[in-house]
């Protein structure tokens, strides 16, 4: 079920007549891009971006793959909904900029998204190519990214259309995708937009969690210029419910507040020796090295660089970690997760990078305690043997301990990323809201309405750890409600 | 960007700087500290507000230069600007009237302590402050502290001021002598452990203000961890007060050691 607009943009001439180009049976006949990807040796050294990004001709190239289906079921795997055969099929034309504008009338950070989207699982899990013919899907997030680095590398960066100013002031709560995305909406609308951040840069996760080699952060820089150009106003460095309370807010004549405050509080394992010297969570090593800088000898923050690394977990944030350690000199850099490979959250693509850059996979451990030298400098970890039981609700089958059998390893540096809980400050400044027994937000699914009227929340400060691209969706979402609801509060 | 608009030396180790900050001089209560940085390439780094002035906009700070941070920080002037100041973080001090307080403050502890002696003193407590450093042009806010004190105890190292001694010496003096209900103590973590071990002996309740290690100083990052009563809390976010018969002193000992 698509809805009229889809089809009669599909309908449209040139569509229509670049469908007629070629046979299907031809367009599916060509293989998928590859990506074209920096050296594993040399990479593993340096900071550079791992994927170098489509030229022009690989980019029309997989272009051509698309079918433009009647009924295009990659857009249901997106959670922004991105029209994606309009955005493609205008790849496939060399209309560069035209498929950039596409993108970005559903998605505030498309170069963002382009690169760190689990589209396995989103997009292109939906894809015609995945569904029915059993082949590799068309290659939506490099096209993505193609369009989105292409525009802004012709430096004709277009501005979406902006409301007149209706002059009602809107807060933001955090400056990650969610706050972003919200942002940029009821700018759009007109709203007289402040973004407030805890910390003294922008961008959330995106600027001190996700590596340079897989988010050059000068992206993130440029986005955040667009929303800045639209009117967005940005205040760092302002902790909302500490430096400027709920009160404050309304006595500053803000009319909406949007919450989008992450799930930056991080889990530990509570096991012996944990707060031993060189034993850190992946939240302050990522912080000291991304937003701290604290690899650049010129940098005042401090970061141990350990010869032997065990990375705790196998998400995400644990390949940034393990690969980032890697590049910081790393002889021995080791990924220890207690399931199995298959069961591994973080994204095909990261797990095979970091194989490629020598990263050693200790899969079927979980460490019991620490031992660490006189100085309470970590020296040795204790792992347990497990394998795999009976599936747990979640449908992965259950780690289970083999009675007996440990090992020993020598480490000098140990990073924790067993998953994050949801940031505490709001939940424990702002009264009106309902806070679920996780410490979520809780809101309607719909609007990301809080139990406050007032007050929208969405990203990972409702859904515990997820993603940037459904952290932006909820800022969308929430947007459109709070619009909607001003506007019925005018009338 | 944060504007200084006063400075005065302790000693010369010690500034005490006066900081524009109108909404964390407005929202700050006493227990609160800010994080602040110096140049585009300077770390985070706590400090307490030793006191704020929410007419003028401002909050005061006191320094002991110690290492890199502190010493740039310590080299500013009035006029200059602080690159980045974040707060006020941490939870406040719990302040009510318990009966007869002693606060005893160590080196440049003393100024974190200034703030909740006087709230102390406000909420009707009987207020002892004992105040310790290695010697006497070490001893800094001492008029401010008798102002808001019922009783000030003075202890050196070298007996060049006041009595010769440890803090633990004034502090069981009184313990000794009248029924305390609480002690506060703020100061380098080796004292506040002895501190901690002499009024567990008497059994009075006793609160630390730990200074830990810090990046975020909002919950982010874990860098600010201490064992309390077997359990990891965070400093930033739990603290920076606990109940100081709980806290692993030795751990945090440790791991103040992490990057030296
Ligand atoms: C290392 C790492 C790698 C990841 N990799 C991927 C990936 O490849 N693909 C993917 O889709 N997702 C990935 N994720 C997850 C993704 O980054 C998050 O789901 C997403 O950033 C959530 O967005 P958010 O806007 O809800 O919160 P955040 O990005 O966490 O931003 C919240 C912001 O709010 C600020 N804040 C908090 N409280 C306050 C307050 N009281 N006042 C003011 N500011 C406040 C915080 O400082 C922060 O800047 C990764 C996460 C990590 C940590
Ligand atoms: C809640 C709190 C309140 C504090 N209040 C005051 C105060 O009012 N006055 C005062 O003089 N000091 C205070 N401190 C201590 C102060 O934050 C620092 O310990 C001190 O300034 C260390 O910086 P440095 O580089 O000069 O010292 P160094 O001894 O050279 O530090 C060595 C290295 O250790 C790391 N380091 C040490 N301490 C910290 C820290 N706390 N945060 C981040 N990194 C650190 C840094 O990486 C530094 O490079 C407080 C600490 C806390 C946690
Ligand atoms: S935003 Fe993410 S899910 Fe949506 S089309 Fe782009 S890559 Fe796919
Ligand atoms: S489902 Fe696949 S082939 Fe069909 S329109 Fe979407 S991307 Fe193109
Ligand atoms: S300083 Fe990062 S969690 Fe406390």
């Amino acid at each position: 079920m698509m809805s009229d607009y889809l089809q009669a943009e599909r309908a449209q001439e040139w569509r229509e007549a670049l469908r007629n180009t070629m046979k299907n049976k031809d367009r599916t006949a060509i293989p998928r891009v590859k990506m074209p990807e920096a050296d594993p040796q040399v990479r593993s050294h340096t900071y550079d971006e791992v994927n170098m990004g489509l030229t022009a001709e690989l980019a029309i190239g997989e272009a051509h793959r698309c079918l433009d289906c009647v009924n295009p079921t990659c857009i249901t795997g997106c959670p922004v909904e991105i029209n994606i055969p309009k955005f493609v099929k205008n790849i496939e034309r060399g209309e560069f900029l035209e498929a950039a504008r596409t993108l970005k009338e559903t998605s505030a950070l498309p170069a963002v998204c382009g690169r760190v989207c689990p589209q396995e699982r989103q997009c292109e899990s939906q894809c015609f190519y995945t569904l029915k013919l059993k082949k590799e899907p068309v290659a939506i997030g490099y096209l993505e990214r193609f369009a989105a680095d292409y525009e802004r590398q012709s430096g004709q960066i277009s501005l979406p259309e902006i409301a007149p100013s209706n002059g009602i002031k809107i807060a933001v709560v955090g400056s990650g995708p969610a706050g972003l995305a919200f942002a940029g909406d009821m700018v759009k609308f007109g709203y007289d937009v402040t973004v407030f951040e805890a910390l003294h840069e922008l961008g959330g996760v995106l600027r001190y969690g996700i590596p340079e080699f897989r988010l050059p952060k000068e992206i993130v820089d440029i986005e955040i210029d667009g929303l800045r150009k639209m009117g967005v106003k940005f205040e760092t460095n302002c902790i909302i419910g500490k430096t400027l309370s709920q009160e404050d807010l309304r006595e500053e004549g803000y009319q909406g507040i949007f919450v989008g405050s992450g799930a930056g509080l991080p889990n530990f394992m509570n096991i012996p020796g944990e707060n031993l010297i060189g034993i850190m969570s992946c939240n302050e090593y990522l912080t000291r090295v991304n937003l701290m800088q604290a690899a650049d000898p010129e940098s005042d923050t401090p970061v141990h660089m350990g010869k032997r690394v065990a990375v705790i977990g196998g998400g995400n944030t644990a390949m940034d970690a393990v690969r980032t350690a890697r590049r910081l000199g790393a002889e021995k850099a080791m990924i220890i997760y207690r399931r199995s490979e298959e069961e591994m959250p973080a994204r095909i693509e990261e797990i095979k990078h970091a194989r490629e850059e020598g990263i050693e996979f200790y899969t079927l451990y979980n460490p019991l305690r620490y031992e660490g030298d006189e100085r309470g400098r970590v020296q040795r970890m204790l792992l347990q043997r497990m394998q795999l039981g009976e599936p747990d609700p979640s449908g992965r089958r259950r780690p289970v301990a083999i009675e007996g059998d440990t090992v020993w390893l020598e480490v000098d540096e140990v990073i924790v990323s067993v998953g994050v809980s949801p940031n505490p400050l709001i939940p424990q400044s702002f009264s009106g809201i309902e806070i679920t027994p996780r410490g979520t937000i809780e809101v309607n699914r719909e609007t990301m309405q809080t139990a406050d009227q007032m007050i929208f929340a969405g990203g990972d400060i409702v859904r515990g750890g997820a993603t940037v691209i459904l952290a932006m969706g909820d800022g969308r979402k929430a947007a459109q409600a709070m619009h909607a609801h001003l506007q019925a509060g005018q009338s | 960007m944060n504007k200084i608009v006063g400075k005065e030396y302790f000693s010369d180790k010690v500034v005490k700087f006066e900081v524009e900050a109108p909404l964390i001089a407005h929202s700050r209560r006493a227990g609160h500290f800010v994080i602040v940085r110096v140049g585009k390439k300077g770390e985070r780094v706590p400090y307490t507000i030793a006191s704020a002035d929410p007419q003028k906009g401002t909050i005061t700070l006191v320094i002991q230069r110690v290492g890199k941070s502190s010493e740039k920080l310590c080299q500013l002037e009035v006029g200059d600007y602080i690159t980045d100041m974040v707060g006020p973080l941490g939870k406040a001090t719990h302040i009510e009237n318990f009966g007869t307080v002693v606060c005893a403050g160590g080196g440049v502890g003393v100024a974190p302590m200034l703030p909740i002696i006087e709230a102390m003193q406000h909420a009707g407590n009987r207020v002892i402050s004992v105040l310790a450093a290695r010697s006497k042009d070490l001893i800094i806010l001492e008029d401010q502290v008798r102002h808001h004190s019922d009783e000030v105890i003075i202890m050196t190292d070298d007996g060049s001021y006041g009595e010769k001694g440890l803090i633990t010496a004034g502090v069981e003096k009184v313990i000794l002598r009248e029924k305390v209900d609480l002690c506060v103590t703020i100061g380098p973590a080796i004292m506040m452990k002895f501190v901690s071990e002499l009024t567990r002996k008497y059994e009075v309740p006793t609160i630390a203000s730990l200074n830990t290690i810090m990046v975020d100083g909002t919950g982010m990052c874990g860098a600010c961890r201490v064992t309390v009563g077997g359990k990891t809390r965070f400093v930033c976010i739990d603290g920076p007060e606990f109940d100081a018969h709980q806290v692993d002193f030795d751990e945090m000992l440790m791991r103040l050691k992490a990057y030296n």
